[in-house]
């Protein structure tokens, strides 16, 4: 048997050779909770992740990341007086901004009455105890991306709710990228609600720069918590973006997701769910409009630990040009966790020719008491509904504008507040008319 | 919900203990030495008599498989197989051609009476037909034992013989066809299987016949660290159509036994080939220990216009099971169906499934897969459905229910959908709740409560395929179906 020495790529030959001159000045060695030599050591151990590599079957970051860009400096007041000036993603939606230019936390409104809100580097030098709610989920743990950003980890902030708290006004997490040259950002963002809170977290992604961003926000809702996440991504072209949601959950806790996927040249979006607690419940859901030579990929694991969860994903991809999609979904019911509901979904339209979707919804069970089901769909716009709105005198682009919004929208229904949603269809229905 | 009791009821006596082909036949046998090497290979292929061609085929195989790993990817879990510790050619002592059934050693008579078998052609009455029949290839350890009905399948101009036998009678056929669907280099198992292969079956139908009867190969393992590695290659020229059913036991032993089989399937223009499979080999016992090792490399090709190529299969034995019967829909209009009932007991552990690989204009197919684990087994449907970019207006539909019996054992979904066409519609559900609304309607209508009225859509649904096996599978087979859907989870 021949054995394969691994050839390292540009690409990780520049990642280990920026790992030996952190810019970085988080406290982040073996004491800390973060341990960046770990995630070095498997960097040089394994390499970026390639198709060869299950999870990363369908993208193949080896292939895709040519060349690696060094960690971003931190801005000039200059630039993020500037890039918080072209902040256009749900600028009309009232909420407590949390910015971060070039990856680094750059500005920040008062937080509102309950709501803690603490730098990464002060949290990491006071060794704040609600850092042990990092790296709690299980499923990321040993995920490529994941340990990239912890092994280039930049900045971050920590943002607590104490108990009872219902905060009524969102909370925006604020990614602006900036500058000439490319650089890579590593934030991460740690939220934890106390029991029975409740909070509503923006999320968004936008910029000038060919950047590859690499972010991490991790949730933890205590029992009864509630927790409504948007998140849209409109980066420049260019940008190779992976990102990475966590989320535990307590017992009847509730915490749903939607991101909408409107930019980037190259994506990975992951959703890692833990059920901690019995009857909590879960909404996964996004929306990705892709065109040119675009590549999105959203992979998510939802890990049934405990009994009586229940669980949402619905997906939906519009893909034209020579764009690609791939939706990796895995719903795991663990032994104990009987009287599971699960469901996933996931639906791709095809508008060109050369257009590709990739799909895999898995199921792994190992309870038989539960109830799981997964469905995915592929194909084009139906004529037969075509030809009823022409037959009605709609002009065929309006009539087939009309069947994008409604397929699109379903996914985008599932986000509860009326001004985010409004925001984010409006975002989708722009990128879908700029489909030829 | 939970599975009914009814259902766990059945599937109790499919458990590993009630195992019944577990006995073994004292034979004296005619074995090469352990291992593996190149001189196995050409051993090998010195007993079958074969044309140099063959041997050199075999040696680039061999030579081939050296570099290969073996593949990690599949949900199974075993201990390493000493590929050095195992006997490659395992062919009881017997005259080498029999004439007749009566040359053949009483002893393997038995074994397949015992088995049910039926080796002798039925004698036809005056004026009366048997309502079926089926040709036998009976393969035992290493060797084709016997062929049955040669001589009425050659009026109708089907060859139907051993592999060993085509490669010296037909050598033109098996060279055009052998390794052209699955390729010497394909994988780990299949490319072993292309080094050692020792027996198998061969069926060519000439062009517009339809096969007058059922064609069938019962395998059986009978000696000790054996390893046994079939090749089945059947072709169906154009407008021909053969239906083709294989059957498969063990004796039941406390070690492990490798089985790594390939079989090819080539349908040309209007041909329709049907391939049934009943696999019961030895599961192992009630606490793991022995049973066989089943990694199968089963692949068809749609290479006519208008051809149609459909797996069935029953899947209730072996200790382990790495299977992946597919189609490469090739032929414009062509179509391929798998329908598939796994059922895993004891500490099986069943990774199954199938490709369906569209790459002509308007190709379609069908995926039906019912996997039920029990016991403290592991049952794993893995499934590929692509659609290449001229596979314009392909479609496939995929529907995979599974279910538990117990809560010590998975149940698993693995399904790859991809599609580079825009006109390709691909579905793939795994729920029992997504059949069609009409049925639906039609059935509630008339009094069925809905549970009521998905068991009797799905299971008659695929009875519709089963029913079709013809001899003593049928039994096996609707005992199997019988198993409601109650409490299936996707």
């Amino acid at each position: 048997m021949t054995d394969i020495t691994p050839i390292r790529t540009q690409a990780e030959t520049q990642l280990l050779d920026y790992l030996r001159h952190p810019r970085s000045s988080l406290p982040v060695g073996d004491g800390s909770v973060i341990r960046r030599a770990d995630a070095i050591a498997r960097l040089e151990r394994e390499g970026l992740p390639n198709r060869r590599v299950e999870e990363w079957k369908y993208t193949d970051l080896r292939a895709l990341l040519r060349e690696a860009a060094p960690p971003a400096e931190r801005p000039s007041a200059a630039d993020i007086a500037e890039a918080r000036a072209q902040a256009r993603v749900f600028a009309d939606v009232a909420a407590v901004r949390l910015d971060f230019v070039n990856g680094h936390l750059a500005a920040q409104d008062a937080p509102p009455a309950g709501v803690t809100v603490i730098g990464l580097a002060q949290a990491l030098a006071e060794e704040h105890p609600v850092l042990s709610n990092l790296n709690r989920v299980d499923v990321a743990g040993g995920n490529a991306s994941y340990e990239l950003n912890r092994a280039f980890l930049s900045d971050g902030v920590v943002v607590h709710v104490a108990a009872e708290q219902a905060v009524a006004q969102p909370l925006h997490l604020r990614f602006v990228n900036r500058g000439g040259a490319p650089f890579s950002t590593a934030p991460r963002v740690l939220v934890v609600l106390d029991k029975r809170a409740s909070l509503t977290v923006l999320e968004s992604h936008e910029g000038d720069v060919a950047a590859q961003p690499n972010s991490v926000v991790e949730f933890v809702l205590a029992d009864d918590a509630q927790l409504e996440h948007a998140r849209v991504n409109t980066e420049a072209a260019g940008t190779i973006a992976l990102s990475t949601i966590t989320a535990v959950v307590g017992t009847r806790a509730a915490f749903r997701s939607v991101n909408l996927h409107a930019g980037t040249s190259v994506s990975r979006h992951q959703l890692f769910v833990a059920y901690e607690g019995e009857d909590a419940r879960v909404t996964l859901g996004g929306v990705t409009v892709l065109s040119g030579t675009q590549h999105a990929d959203t992979t998510l694991v939802v890990d049934h630990a405990v009994p009586g969860g229940e669980s949402r994903e619905l997906f939906k991809t519009v893909i034209d040009g020579e764009a690609k999609g791939v939706f990796q979904g895995k719903i795991v019911v663990r032994p104990d966790a009987q009287k599971t509901d699960g469901r996933m979904m996931s639906a791709a339209l095809l508008l060109s020719p050369d257009a590709t979707m990739n799909n895999k919804p898995e199921l792994e069970i190992w309870a038989d008491d539960v109830q799981c089901a997964h469905g995915a769909t592929c194909g084009e716009l139906d004529d037969e509904l075509l030809f009823y709105l022409t037959a009605r005198g709609l002009p065929r682009e309006e009539a087939e504008a009309l069947l994008l919004q409604a397929f699109i929208g379903e996914a985008l229904e599932l986000v509860t507040d009326e001004a985010i949603r409004e925001a984010m269809t409006g975002l989708a229905i722009d990128r879908l008319a700029k489909l030829a | 919900m939970p599975a009914v009791q009814e259902t766990v009821e059945r599937v109790r006596t499919l458990d590993v203990d009630q195992y019944k082909y577990g006995f073994e036949t004292d034979l004296e046998v005619d074995k090469a030495p352990r291992g593996l090497n190149e001189d196995i290979v050409r051993l090998i292929s010195a007993k079958k008599g074969e044309p140099e061609w063959m041997t050199q085929w075999r040696l680039e195989a061999f030579r081939r498989w050296q570099t290969m790993r073996e593949p990690g990817w599949a949900r199974v879990n075993y201990p390493p197989i000493d590929y050095q510790d195992l006997y490659y050619y395992a062919a009881p002592k017997m005259n080498p051609a029999p004439k007749s059934l009566d040359e053949v050693d009483p002893e393997i008579l038995k074994t397949y009476e015992k088995l049910g078998i039926p080796l002798r052609e039925q004698e036809i009455l005056a004026g009366v037909e048997p309502a079926r029949r089926v040709a036998v290839d009976a393969v035992f350890d290493s060797v084709s034992v016997v062929t049955t009905f040669k001589e009425e399948l050659r009026k109708a101009g089907v060859i139907f013989c051993s592999i060993s036998e085509a490669i010296r009678e037909h050598p033109e056929l098996v060279r055009k066809y052998l390794g052209s669907v699955v390729p010497v280099s394909d994988n780990f198992f299949a490319t072993l299987n292309s080094a050692v292969f020792t027996d198998g079956s061969f069926v060519y139908v000439p062009e517009g016949v339809r096969c007058p009867m059922e064609l069938s190969t019962y395998f059986r393992i009978n000696e000790r660290n054996t390893g046994q590695f079939e090749r089945t290659l059947i072709i169906a020229d154009k407008g021909a159509y053969v239906s083709y059913l294989e059957g498969c036991t063990a004796p039941a032993r406390d070690e492990n036994q490798l089985h790594a089989a390939v079989v090819e399937l080539v349908a040309l223009d209007d041909a329709e080939i049907k391939y049934s499979t009943v696999q019961n080999w030895y599961p192992g016992d009630a606490e793991g220990k022995g049973g066989v090792y089943n990694f199968v490399t089963k692949r068809g090709d749609c290479r006519g216009r208008d051809s149609r190529i459909s797996w069935t299969q029953v899947e209730t034995g072996s200790a382990i099971t790495w299977k992946y019967p597919s189609c490469i829909l090739r032929g414009d209009n062509s179509r391929g169906e798998f329908y598939s009932i796994a059922i895993s007991n004891g500490f099986q552990q069943v990774d199954s499934g199938t490709k369906m690989i569209h790459l002509g204009r308007n190709t379609t197919s069908r995926i039906i897969s019912k996997g039920i684990a029990a016991g403290r087994s592991e049952n794993t449907y893995r499934g590929l459905v692509s659609a290449h970019r001229k596979a314009s207006g392909a479609r496939n539909f995929t529907n995979c229910d599974s279910l538990l019996i117990g809560d010590r054992c998975g149940a698993h979904t693995v399904p790859y959908i991809e599609s580079k066409n825009a006109s390709a519609i691909f579905e793939h559900e795994a729920t029992t709740s997504k059949i069609s609304d009409d049925q639906m309607f039609y059935c509630l209508q008339r009094g069925l409560d809905a549970e009521e009225a998905i068991a009797l859509i799905v299971n008659g649904f695929v009875k519709d395929v089963l029913q079709q096996l013809p001899m003593e599978f049928a039994v096996e087979a609707q005992k199997l179906i019988s198993i409601s859907l109650e409490g299936s989870v996707g």
